[in-house]
């Protein structure tokens, strides 16, 4: 489990993945699991898990639609 | 960190877990892994994604392979629970149901 090396190195730092990740926030982002499946959405909020909340989400499975959700948690520990 | 809370504002969804808390007591879709899907009210949560939910329907997608061709079917499975516990590590997706 991954810990801030120091406070001095903010959450908005983009020099690191959840600095980066923080950055992003509102923008619309691409996020495909390991499955392959693929969701499409404005990334809404994200955790020190991975944990990400999407809002308009669209659902991908082989490239093809699948399902829309309106607002979406993914849980961190599927890619 | 105050930081946090500037950033957050008016939007109720400050970590994404808030969007789980917001589905409390009202149904929620569920994607679990090994395609399976359920639909319920949700009663409890934590913060591993272990869920308590109610009048639950269970969707279980079964892939049936023909031997005489090489298509393979997709099968839906339903089921019926009153009351279901979910370990969190089986959870991918939880959605607000609109």
């Amino acid at each position: 489990m991954s810990a801030p090396a120091a406070a001095s190195n903010g959450a908005a730092d983009a020099r690191d993945p959840s600095g980066f990740l923080s950055e992003i926030i509102g923008a619309p982002v691409t996020v495909k699991l390991n499955s392959g499946v693929v969701y499409k959405g404005e990334l809404q909020s994200v955790d020190g898990y991975m944990n990400i909340a999407l809002e308009q989400t669209k659902e991908y499975v082989d490239g093809k639609m699948r399902r829309n959700y309106g607002d979406a948690f993914v849980r961190g520990n599927n890619g | 960190m105050a930081e946090a809370e500037e950033a957050g504002g008016a939007n109720p969804v400050n970590e994404p877990l808030d969007l789980v808390r917001l589905s409390l007591n009202e149904v929620v879709f569920v994607k679990l892994r090994g395609d399976r899907e359920l639909k319920g009210r949700l009663h409890a949560y934590d913060s591993h994604c272990n869920l308590v939910l109610g009048e639950v329907e269970e969707t279980v997608y079964v892939v049936d392979e023909e031997e005489d061709n090489d298509e393979d079917n997709v099968r839906t499975v339903k089921k019926q629970s009153e009351m279901l516990f979910v370990r969190g590590d089986s959870v991918v997706l939880i959605s607000p149901q609109q």
